[in-house]
C-alpha cells in the first residue's frame, strides 16, 4: 500500500515537472507596453527550444500592419504604471516623449524596436498569425501586414494550431 | 555539482552540466557537451558560433543576446536554430564551457 502510495506521489512528481514544449501566446493590446510582453515571451521560449505561437488580436493587430508597427506609443493615460497624473499624461507629445525614453532604455537593454523583434521571432521558427475577426472588422487586406506574419486564422484555426500548447493571454 | 571527463582530467561543472571554470575548456571537451546536448557533430560554422560566445564572455562579463548573436557572429538567425534548435545562445553558451546566459532576450 506505501508502495503504491509512493509510485503515485512519484508519478505526479514526474508529470508535474514535464517540460513546456509549445506556447500559443495572445496579444490583445496595442500599446507598445501592451505588446513587447508577449514579444519577450516567444523569444524566450524559442531561446529555450521551446515552439512559439503568436497570435494578434484586436488592436495589437497594428504590430502586424505596415503603416503602424513603428509608431506603436507606451500609452500616458489611463495607465497607473506611468505614475503621471491624467492631465498630464494627456498634454500633447507626451505618449511620444515617454514612447522614446522607453525605446531608448529597451535599446540599452538589447531588446530590438517592433518590427526587428517580430522578424527575429520569424526567423527563430516562431509563427505570427492575426485574428481573422479583427481583420475583417478592420477591413484590412493581405498588402497591409508586414512579410514576417504567416497567416490570418479564426479562433477556431487558432486553437487547433495551439493542440498540445500552454495558451497565453497577454 | 557534477563532473565531466576529457583525456583523464575531470572538469567541474554545474547541475545544469555548464562549466564552472571556463579556462578549463578545450576543443575536446566542446566536442563532448555538443554530444550530449544532442548535436552529432560540430561543424566550423558551429565552432564560429561557439568560439563568438566565448570571446565576448571572456572580454565583456557577459553573453551576447540572441541578437546580438545573430547580427554579429557572421551566422544569422536562421541558420542559428538549423545549427542549434534547441537554444542558440544557451547551447553555444555550454559548449563554449561559459555560464549560462542570464539575459531575456
Amino acid at each position: 500500500m506505501t508502495d503504491l502510495i509512493d509510485e503515485t506521489i512519484d508519478l505526479e512528481h514526474r508529470l508535474a515537472r514535464e517540460p513546456v514544449e509549445k506556447v500559443s501566446i495572445v496579444i490583445s493590446k496595442g500599446s507598445l507596453e501592451g505588446i513587447y510582453p508577449g514579444l519577450i515571451m516567444a523569444n524566450g521560449a524559442r531561446m529555450e527550444g521551446i515552439d512559439a505561437d503568436l497570435f494578434f488580436t484586436f488592436f495589437a493587430l497594428d504590430a502586424l500592419r505596415k503603416d503602424r508597427v513603428d509608431k506603436i506609443k507606451v500609452a500616458t493615460v489611463g495607465n497607473p504604471g506611468m505614475h503621471m497624473p491624467t492631465l498630464i499624461g494627456a498634454v500633447p507629445g507626451m505618449s511620444w516623449l515617454a514612447t522614446r525614453m522607453m525605446g531608448r532604455q529597451l535599446e540599452k537593454l538589447d531588446i530590438p524596436p517592433i518590427h526587428e523583434f517580430l522578424e527575429l521571432i520569424h526567423d527563430s521558427g516562431g509563427h505570427i498569425y492575426g485574428c481573422h475577426a479583427t481583420v475583417e472588422m478592420f477591413g484590412l487586406k493581405e498588402e497591409d501586414f508586414i512579410p514576417e506574419v504567416d497567416g490570418i486564422l479564426t479562433v477556431g484555426e487558432f486553437y487547433e494550431r495551439s493542440a498540445g500548447a500552454q495558451i497565453i493571454f497577454t | 555539482m557534477t563532473t565531466i571527463e576529457v583525456g583523464g582530467v575531470a572538469v567541474e561543472r554545474d547541475p545544469e552540466g555548464f562549466l564552472v571554470h571556463p579556462e578549463q575548456w578545450t576543443p575536446e571537451i566542446a566536442e563532448e557537451l555538443a554530444h550530449e546536448s544532442g548535436i552529432p557533430e560540430l561543424t566550423p560554422r558551429h565552432m564560429q558560433v561557439v568560439e563568438f560566445m566565448r570571446e565576448r564572455y571572456l572580454t565583456t562579463g557577459t553573453a551576447p543576446s540572441i541578437r546580438t548573436l545573430g547580427k554579429e557572429s557572421g551566422v544569422p538567425i536562421k541558420e542559428l536554430y538549423q545549427l542549434f534548435p534547441k537554444g542558440p545562445a544557451k547551447l553555444a553558451a555550454k559548449i563554449g564551457g561559459i555560464p549560462k546566459p542570464r539575459g531575456c532576450i
